[in-house]
């Protein structure tokens, strides 16, 4: 009647939306006569963007909503329509050729993922057809079909399990492919089903598609002649997910429910929000200053143009009169044309090559971070990943790194360390020693024997033996799938035997319970085994499993024993447990709870309850009630679970130990030395997260704490609000008011003598901080805020992943917006890894979400020193100077032809030849600053690593903000002046030759250009400080072609060029001596405050010390270079008898 | 984009590892001090022979544009016609030769834009049956015929004539001007071409156009005295169609290196017969130069005087480096 009642409650008309039926089989159901095959999406997956016939427009459309490339376009569009001095090729060679790149290369990305498609859609799958095999192409599947899937194979479609080879109507499947977990996850067939396929008649109804991998809900009807339809719930564990393999289970069959773009991998697919880095932000300011210097300029020069022209006999002489459609313009249609024409011949100070230089950077930048062998773990044999490029530089700038503590900090390699039962506390002790793991009589079991009666003892360890949901692997299977690491336990007993778990906790405990004689057996159709101390045999029946959530925070399970006791077991934090079982036992535990915690221990409790039959009855019934649920069955079950797990008693508590990641300290204290605050986010309880901190270091002895927890706020027993905001006021005061100000220069003061503070706030705090919604809160967040922001670690113990999503948001968007980095390895973390504005993965045991969602993985949290320091640093500096010296090259490319109109008339008149506006940025000044990007070490790796205080010097975006911006600038300038009117004062005549012969106006642009390619390159080479044979090959390498093009181009009569005026010019400047003098004087004097910069500054890196062995160095090191360069350099050379 | 876990096993290079051997420049004070003092020698020693060069250029500058008082040619600014003008100099001491005899104009802009592009190179390669390209407009046609050569540098070329004499006892003696070799050598054999001659004569070759309309004498009949000096190749022509980079600027017209004149022009007086054709009153100047040319062209202190800056600064530079050494290097050394 209950189900009947359900059916007709959600068979209405809105459960259409929210629900979708289908037939297996395609076999109309008796009760619903009218079989109306529903219109589903067919099994093609689509993930390619393009096709043939749509490629071109869509791609070119995508390509110029970016605002850059619309610019050039413009430009090349004015160019055609306008008569402008510059013909179209120069500005749409570049143009066309970086659409062109990229459109080849999104073409072949194309290619691949259509490749991909069809290797997908045209794979052969089995599909029952009327009892038949028939053999289908996966992407004829439609939603009901029966699908019969063999033993490695990947699903074609997400499946309802029907029917599986094995006997205990299980099946093993692999999501490596989805979320790259390779432990093998049991999946179940639809309870009580007929075994028969052909005949089977049932409809299933389940929710429409959504994307959440790990949720599912649905109900199954099964149809028997003229008989109530039968009922079966449907979860999760009876889905299987197109993408996961089938393992160690010949052949399954299952009815398809989702296919196509439907499925689950397919809804998934959906990209990350792009993340844009600072740096792309300064090149925007920059971008956007250079376009007003393209207006003004364009403007002045329009401007002069008409002041010029209303001089007499300037406007139009009698020898270069106007044609007739000249005379009858509109004027001030061509005043507007002028001011376009100034545009396009200044355009190329916004260089269109840019954009593919950064990209290229950060393509090929990234692969050093794969690459690189130090990031390689021998243990799981992979390096590091990057999964987005575009924020190499960002690791160099990070402020804030929010680091998760299990399995980031530490190894979330849990070991069984101690437990307490009743108020006894029993340490295994000779680990090592004790071989068997079935130690019965003697040993370090004796003390528990002799402690605490030997009933409650025995509970307490088949609850540890009961309360979990691990599998046991069986015996035959331990070697083909050694290679597994995740999850996956060998124990080293005679037995091959191993444990396998979503949570290492578990393993642990099992494992534990096993040196104390209690040991796991499996579990087989419903029955739980386990052999006690005596070696009998044990089972029990497992009636229900009450899954864990990190909002109860325990879990529990309900057993009948043989004896036809039903109990429950419940195990869970210390926090979810005590408000639930009796006072007095909770004092004679939580003692012990809070040692074990402070040791850095994790500790869980374990409690039990007896249920009669009656209550057992009535639980059940509500269990699966709300198992059957279409609608929040989550929020229906988790009531049914806080309504069971009442009035349990307490029997003990556990401690396991969870060690430090491998330089896990090492790693923290060189983070902060290079400035960076620490947070530590984590759902463990304050006690064990703070000794964590004391062991990595984050915490000094030193360190005074400002608590702020839920512990601290109850002590003064006034309400919560009004001791909430005296303590900030408080901590305010000392933290932030008493501390000496910081220094001007260094903003982020860390080795000042003065008193380090650590803050610790809990998750009910945080909430009580944050989100109460009125104008003190807004107070306190500031405060908080404040105080977070001068402590040198902060630690947030008890977080929901959201809120360490929003901790990350509220400095994310504090005052100064600091950078800030995430590192995690869960799904927990997958919250703030997002949020960050760098997120990092750890390729840990927590499976593979937070890799999926980071924008870089490591393998062990020490990498990521290596990361930061190393790379980061290297990244920024390179990017930055590309970014600053992309901008001047161009502005001192462009500023001689500006000036030269002030000598042609304002005629746009250019000063360089078409090929060399165009050839410049593209050919003879771009190899040299990519290689330079790419390559660069102004401080070598090592030192970089062993001096972390050198990350600061780039803290801030120092090298990309305005001041350095200006100095860049001002040198452009600077030199731009210099090589025009250089030039100018020796074309005072133009007869430059011994012959006597003149020179025209295209030798004047052409000594320019020389002096000006010549000394941009030569500029980079003194910025270089890491002469690869690379750098030299490119440095050297494009000047030479500069002059080989120049010969090239000047030596040839091009038939397609209208105007040979290049002819010979190069050649004939060569031949001139005052031409090679002048050439060499101007780059000499651009180039001298260069030298001058390098010769006199200080010394950017140790160089002194990474030449000496590593002993010496930190005697005399740390002294020399703290000197001008000059003055070491003399003191370390003997000879200076150099007059 | 997406890096896959296909480089799990990363490459054990040099490369890879970003550990390529590597020279970082350590520019330490013992190259440094040498290197600026060197350089500044050098520089001195270039700026001084630079300077002592152009000095010893003499250059003999004569304005002819005839607007105002004293000035030369003053009766034939105002006339439309053929004009010819004398213009008087005297030298004290012998003017060594071989002498340049340039012309010079001022705010005349041959580097306007549309100036520039007025020109067609087919059709100066030899090509005059075909249509002048559009950017010699408004000097393409006339008479609905081609012009050859068309544009606006070919109709405004310079059309002034000189012809120098000394006075030797009250008699005029012609100096004798070579005009051969005053283009660039590439201009001349490559760049330029006249059409091919029909039947030997020039003329029939430039059948089907017809002269710029500034032009007094159609272009093969430019040099009447040296018929190979006539189409496209004519000397003076190629010259001007050079345009000039600056709106003051000399041209070429001829060389003093025959006759008597070897060595160059002897002292005493001499009168420079001016045909005053070329307007340029309206809006500059106009001049004749004569002077002589070394290694490093004509004369021109700017790079004598940048390179002895230059030297100096660089002397300076390492002088200033040394009292820094010398003084701060021993209360350093002890610390």
């Amino acid at each position: 009647m209950l189900r009947r009642g359900l059916n007709r409650l959600l068979g209405g008309d809105e459960s259409r939306v929210d629900s979708r039926t289908v037939y297996v089989g395609h076999r109309p159901s008796p009760t619903a006569p009218a079989f109306v095959p529903s219109k589903f999406c067919d099994n093609r997956i689509v993930s390619s963007k393009y096709t043939v016939w749509n490629f071109l427009p869509k791609n070119l459309f995508e390509q110029f909503r970016r605002i850059a490339n619309f610019y050039f376009l413009i430009i090349f569009l004015v160019q055609v329509i306008v008569d402008t001095p510059t013909s179209p090729v120069t500005s749409g060679l570049p143009l066309f050729f970086v659409i062109t790149v990229t459109a080849i290369k999104q073409g072949y990305e194309d290619w691949l993922r259509h490749k991909a498609d069809n290797e997908v859609n045209k794979y052969p799958v089995l599909v029952l057809e009327n009892g038949q095999r028939t053999q289908k192409e996966s992407e004829k599947i439609k939603v009901g079909d029966i699908v019969e899937v063999l033993e490695d194979k990947t699903f074609p479609c997400d499946l309802i399990l029907l029917k599986s080879s094995r006997d205990d109507d299980t099946c093993f499947v692999t999501t490596a492919s989805l979320d790259g977990e390779s432990n093998h996850k049991t999946h179940y067939t639809v309870p009580d089903l007929d075994s028969d396929l052909v005949v089977l008649n049932a409809t299933i109804e389940c929710e429409q598609p959504q994307p959440d991998l790990y949720k599912f809900v649905g109900r199954m009807h099964i149809h028997k002649d003229n008989q109530e339809p039968a009922v079966r719930s449907l979860g999760p564990e009876n889905l299987l997910l197109k993408g996961a393999t089938l393992k160690n289970t010949r052949a399954v069959y299952g009815v398809a429910v989702y296919t196509g773009m439907e499925t689950k991998m397919a809804l998934n697919y959906q990209g990350k929000s792009q993340k844009r880095s600072v740096v792309e932000k300064s090149i925007n300011g920059f971008l956007l200053v250079y376009l007003c210097i393209l207006l003004s300029k364009a403007l002045v020069c329009t401007t002069l143009k008409y002041v010029w022209q209303s001089r007499p006999g300037q406007d139009e002489p009698w020898y270069n009169q106007k044609t007739l459609k000249e005379k009858e313009a509109n004027v001030f249609l061509k005043m507007f044309t002028d001011f376009l024409s100034f545009m396009v011949l200044f355009n190329f100070i916004i260089p269109v090559s840019m954009y593919v230089t950064v990209e290229m950077q950060k393509f090929l930048g990234s692969f050093f971070i794969t690459w690189d062998r130090d990031f390689l773990d021998q243990e799981i044999q992979e390096g590091a990943l990057v999964n987005t490029s575009d924020l190499n530089e960002e690791l160099g700038q990070v402020e804030y790194v929010f680091t998760d503590k299990t399995g980031t900090l530490t190894q979330n390699n849990m070991e069984f360390i101690e437990c307490c039962i009743d108020g006894f506390q029993y340490k295994y002790q000779n680990l090592h020693m004790e071989v068997d793991g079935f130690c019965v009589t003697d040993g370090p079991v004796s003390k528990l024997q002799q402690k605490a009666e030997q009933e409650k003892e025995e509970l307490f360890l088949r609850a540890l033996c009961l309360c979990h949901t691990v599998q046991v692997k069986e015996a035959g299977q331990g070697v083909s799938s050694a290679d597994q690491v995740d999850g996956l336990d060998v124990t080293s007993a005679m037995e091959q035997r191993g444990f396998i778990a979503s949570s290492p906790d578990e393993v642990a405990l099992v494992k534990g319970a096993m040196k104390f004689g209690f040991t796991f057996l499996g579990l087989e159709c419903k029955s739980m085994k386990i052999m006690n101390r005596s070696k009998k045999i044990e089972a029990y029946e497992l009636l229900h499993v009450l899954n864990f959530d990190p909002v109860r925070r325990r879990m529990s399970v309900i057993v009948r024993s043989a004896e036809g006791e039903t109990l429950l077991f419940c195990k869970g934090a210390d926090s979810s447990i005590f408000p639930r079982v009796k006072q007095e036992e909770v004092d004679r535990i939580r003692m012990h709870v809070e040692r074990n915690a402070t040791e850095g221990y994790r500790t869980l409790c374990v409690a039990y309850k007896q249920l009669s039959n009656e209550v057992f009855a009535r639980v059940d019934g509500q269990l699966r009630e709300a198992r059957l649920a279409l609608q929040d069955r989550e929020e229906k079950l988790m009531a049914v679970y806080n309504q069971v797990e009442i009035g349990m008693s307490l029997i003990g508590a556990t401690a396991v130990e969870d060690r430090l990641q491998e330089e896990a300290a090492e790693t923290m204290e060189a983070l902060q030395s290079a400035g960076i605050k620490v947070w530590v986010l984590t759902g463990d309880k304050m006690e064990t997260a703070k000794s964590t901190c004391y062991a990595c270091r984050l915490f000094q002895r030193s360190t005074e704490l400002l608590e702020l927890t839920v512990r601290t706020l109850e002590e003064g027993g006034r309400k919560r609000e009004e001791r909430l905001h005296e303590l900030l006021q408080d901590y305010h005061r000392r933290a932030v008011q008493d501390a000496p100000p910081l220094k001007g220069g260094v903003t982020r003061s860390w080795s000042s003598a003065a008193q380090e503070y650590g803050f610790i706030i809990d998750g009910a705090t945080l909430s009580l901080v944050l989100n109460t919604s009125d104008a003190i809160s807004s107070s306190h967040k500031n405060l908080f805020l404040q105080i977070c922001q001068n402590c040198t670690a902060v630690l947030c113990c008890r977080m929901a992943p959201l809120q360490k999503a929003q901790i990350v948001k509220m400095v994310k968007n504090s005052k100064g917006s600091p950078i800030t980095l995430s590192v995690g390895d869960g799904a927990n973390d997958v919250s703030m890894i997002l949020e960050a504005h760098v997120g990092i993965g750890i390729k840990g045991k927590e499976g593979r979400q937070a890799v999926r969602n980071s924008d870089y993985a490591i393998p062990k949290l020490k990498h990521l020193k290596k990361l930061l320091l190393a790379h980061g640093h290297l990244y920024y500096v390179r990017i930055a100077h590309l970014v600053q010296y992309f901008f001047y090259k161009n502005l001192c490319f462009i500023l001689p032809q500006f000036l030269y109109q002030f000598f042609c008339g304002y005629s746009q008149q250019p000063l360089y030849d078409a090929a060399y506006l165009t050839m410049y940025n593209i050919c003879f000044t771009s190899m040299p600053i990519l290689a330079y990007s790419l390559l660069e070490q102004h401080i070598c790796i090592e030192v970089l690593l062993e001096n972390a205080t050198l990350y600061r010097q780039v803290a801030k975006n120092a090298m990309l903000r305005w001041c350095p911006f200006l100095c860049w600038t001002i040198l452009g300038v600077f030199q731009g002046l210099l090589f025009f009117f250089g030039v100018h004062s020796l074309f005072g005549n133009s007869a430059l030759q011994d012959n006597g012969q003149v020179f025209g106006n295209w030798s004047f642009g052409t000594i320019v250009f020389t002096v000006l390619v010549f000394t941009v390159t030569l500029k980079l080479a003194l910025d270089t400080r890491h002469w690869t044979w690379i750098n030299h090959f490119v440095i050297w390498g494009s000047l030479a072609f500069y002059v080989f093009f120049s010969f090239f181009w000047g030596g040839i009569i091009w038939p397609f060029l209208k105007q040979q005026r290049l002819y010979f010019v190069f050649a004939n400047m060569l031949s001139s001596v005052s031409a090679w003098l002048v050439i060499i004087l101007l780059i000499l004097l651009s180039l001298l405050p260069d030298i001058l910069v390098v010769v006199l500054r200080k010394p950017q890196g140790p160089y002194a010390q990474q030449k000496k062995p590593a002993g010496h160095s930190s005697t005399g090191g740390p002294q020399s270079f703290s000197r001008p360069l000059l003055m070491r350099t003399f003191s370390d050379e003997s000879e200076n008898t150099v007059l | 984009m997406k890096t896959q876990e296909t480089t799990s096993r990363p490459d054990n290079t040099a490369f890879t590892q970003q550990r390529l051997p590597a020279w970082q420049p350590v520019l330490s004070a013992g190259i440094v001090i040498p290197g600026f003092l060197f350089i500044g020698l050098a520089f001195i020693g270039i700026g001084i022979g630079l300077f002592i060069t152009s000095q010893s250029i003499q250059v003999l500058e004569r304005d002819y544009t005839g607007t105002g008082s004293s000035s030369a040619c003053s009766n034939c600014v105002s006339s439309n016609i053929s004009c010819f003008c004398q213009l008087n100099f005297s030298l004290s001491a012998l003017f060594p030769g071989p002498v340049f005899f340039y012309y010079g104009l001022s705010n005349y802009y041959q580097n306007v834009r549309k100036y520039g592009v007025s020109r067609d190179d087919e059709q100066l390669w030899g090509d005059v049956s075909k249509s002048p390209c559009s950017t010699c407009g408004p000097y393409q046609y006339s008479q609905n015929m081609t012009i050859a050569p068309c544009g606006a540098i070919a109709n405004s070329m310079f059309n002034d004539s000189f012809t120098l004499y000394q006075l030797v006892n009250m008699t005029k003696k012609t100096v004798p001007l070579d005009g051969k070799g005053i283009a660039w050598w590439t201009d001349y054999s490559i760049k330029f071409r006249n059409p091919t001659e029909v039947y030997g004569s020039l003329a029939a070759a430039f059948n089907g156009t017809v002269k710029p309309v500034n032009w007094a004498k159609p272009v093969y009949d430019l040099d009447p005295s040296n018929p190979a000096n006539n189409g496209f190749l004519n000397q003076d022509f190629l010259v001007w169609m050079r345009t000039a980079a600056l709106p003051d600027f000399w041209k070429l017209y001829r060389r003093i290196n025959a006759g008597d004149y070897v060595s160059g022009l002897p002292a005493g007086n001499y009168t420079l017969e001016i045909q005053y054709n070329y307007p340029v009153a309206d809006f500059g100047r106009k001049s004749v130069i004569f002077t002589n040319v070394a290694w490093m062209g004509a004369r021109n202190s700017f790079l004598g005087i940048a390179y002895l800056v230059m030297g100096f600064l660089c002397v300076v530079m390492s002088m200033v480096m040394l009292i820094v050494y010398a003084k701060f290097n021993t209360p350093g050394e002890d610390s």
